[in-house]
């Protein structure tokens, strides 16, 4: 990958109380490249995912989204620069008391300004990519699970993001609902979004990822192609991982 | 027999006393809309107080509520417009009563609202904030709606109780429904319009009180 780097993780450091979840990570994210995470769980993979939008506070380090450092400037500018990164999440987190189409217009009109002509014709049109369109009056209650995560990925599409993290997308869903939503995360790859993925749909992973990271401790043990860490794993960890998960 | 329905339901009476009656129930609802209007506001920015993550903050709202549910809400009327003036500050009745419910309601209105707040999963916080909404637009649109929503019973219950605290204020001789009633009493010696009065917070409350029963049915189903 020669492109420019979209996000880059500098040293990043976490700490809760005494324990240090995050020990000086660094991962650069090229535009358009997917980054596939791996490890497993309290490996620290969810919490440098959500410290990359500052849900989660780092302790120490940078967050560079473009160019731009999202731990230097306002609460303000905090807000403007998550308009660049969208996220989805394990529960999908859909607002119950609005139609499908306000969940997707809400930040859209309040964050961005947007009109309600304008936020609407474009909630539809991401709603229609995700193939959710049809159900645009209906209430995240009357879905299923993997139609609530479509609707939660074109909220955030929906903002024109930069980067896109995805934490665990289809872990919370029903076997036969999770192609439907890896579906839609490959198309996105196709169209050139800068994606990163924490799950632990290896199958995707072969088949999408240009890169695999294995953390482990807190630390990234290992990273290269799908084929060189699925098939041929260097370190003793990401063996003993792989193993157990294809167990 | 007579002699009871003479005294307590007297038709004649309670028909002479009905324009005293309804001047009351004027002063009381107009009572009633500034305290719980008011209560409703400054509840949420105390249950807010309570969630912030400044500590000093914090404090000051749970002694707030602390010591305003503690305190008899009469006691604090009394002080309020008695002690008040031997500080120098002169409040009318109304005025009082007033800022001694406001007190009282809003601490109850807080402990309410912060149930509420508390119900609304954390993920709703996190998904509104990673879209670019500032926190008070996430409270807006996102978790006030939904926290709202998940203890409408109690706050209509509260709103009820708040109704039935303004006949306190007949204790300072602020002229509201209770207090228009004892007049119209001792007037005539009868107990009729005393019994208007009750009928008066009957109709007043009972559609409220039906209401709490039907949002309590609707969330447990």
């Amino acid at each position: 990958m020669a492109n420019r780097p979209m996000l880059e993780i500098v040293s990043l450091e976490k700490r809760f109380g005494p324990n240090t979840i995050l020990k000086k990570i660094d991962l650069k994210v090229a535009e358009g490249e997917l980054v596939f995470v791996i490890g497993p769980s309290g490996s620290g993979k969810s919490t440098m995912l959500r410290c990359c939008n500052r849900l989660e506070e780092p302790t120490s380090g940078d967050i560079i989204v473009d160019g731009r450092n999202i731990m230097a400037g306002t609460r303000r500018d905090l807000d403007r620069m998550r308009l660049q990164i969208g996220m989805v999440f394990q529960g999908f987190h859909l607002y119950p008391h609005m139609s499908v189409l306000k969940n997707v217009t809400l930040a859209q009109r309040k964050a961005l300004k947007r009109s309600k002509a304008e936020a609407d014709a474009r909630a539809i049109d991401m709603l229609e990519q995700v193939g959710m369109a049809h159900k645009a009056d209906a209430y995240p209650g009357e879905l299923s699970g993997g139609q609530q995560q479509r609707v939660a990925i074109a909220r955030s599409l929906a903002l024109d993001p930069k980067v896109m993290l995805f934490d665990e997308p289809t872990s919370a869903l029903d076997p036969e609902l999770v192609g439907s939503v890896l579906k839609v995360m490959k198309d996105l790859k196709s169209k050139g979004m800068t994606m990163v993925v924490v799950s632990h749909e290896m199958g995707f992973a072969r088949e999408t990822a240009d890169r695999v990271v294995f953390m482990d401790g807190g630390v990234v043990v290992e990273q290269g192609t799908p084929d060189e860490i699925f098939g041929a794993p260097k370190a003793e960890r990401t063996r003993t991982f792989l193993s157990r998960v294809s167990g | 027999m007579d002699i009871f329905i003479d005294q307590f339901f007297n038709i004649d009476i309670m028909r002479k006393s009905l324009p005293l009656l309804f001047k009351g129930l004027w002063m009381t609802l107009q009572l009633c809309s500034a305290v719980i209007l008011l209560g409703l506001i400054g509840g949420l920015f105390v249950a807010l107080g309570n969630m912030s993550e400044r500590r000093w903050l914090r404090w000051i709202s749970i002694a707030y509520t602390d010591l305003f549910r503690a305190l008899p809400p009469l006691v604090l009327l009394i002080f309020i417009y008695a002690g008040l003036p031997f500080a120098g500050i002169n409040i009318s009745p109304f005025a009082a009563v007033v800022i001694a419910f406001l007190l009282n309601n809003s601490s109850y209105y807080a402990e309410v609202y912060r149930a509420g707040l508390i119900s609304v999963a954390k993920g709703q916080w996190e998904a509104a904030q990673s879209t670019g909404l500032s926190p008070v637009q996430t409270l807006i649109h996102v978790v006030l709606p939904q926290a709202v929503r998940n203890v409408l019973p109690d706050l209509l219950s509260n709103t009820v109780e708040v109704v039935k605290l303004t006949s306190l204020a007949s204790v300072i001789s602020l002229s509201e429904l209770l207090y228009n009633a004892g007049m119209a009493r001792s007037v005539t010696y009868n107990a009729s319009p005393l019994v208007l009065a009750a009928l008066f917070y009957l109709v007043l409350l009972w559609p409220l009180v039906r209401l709490v029963s039907h949002f309590q049915r609707r969330l447990a189903a």
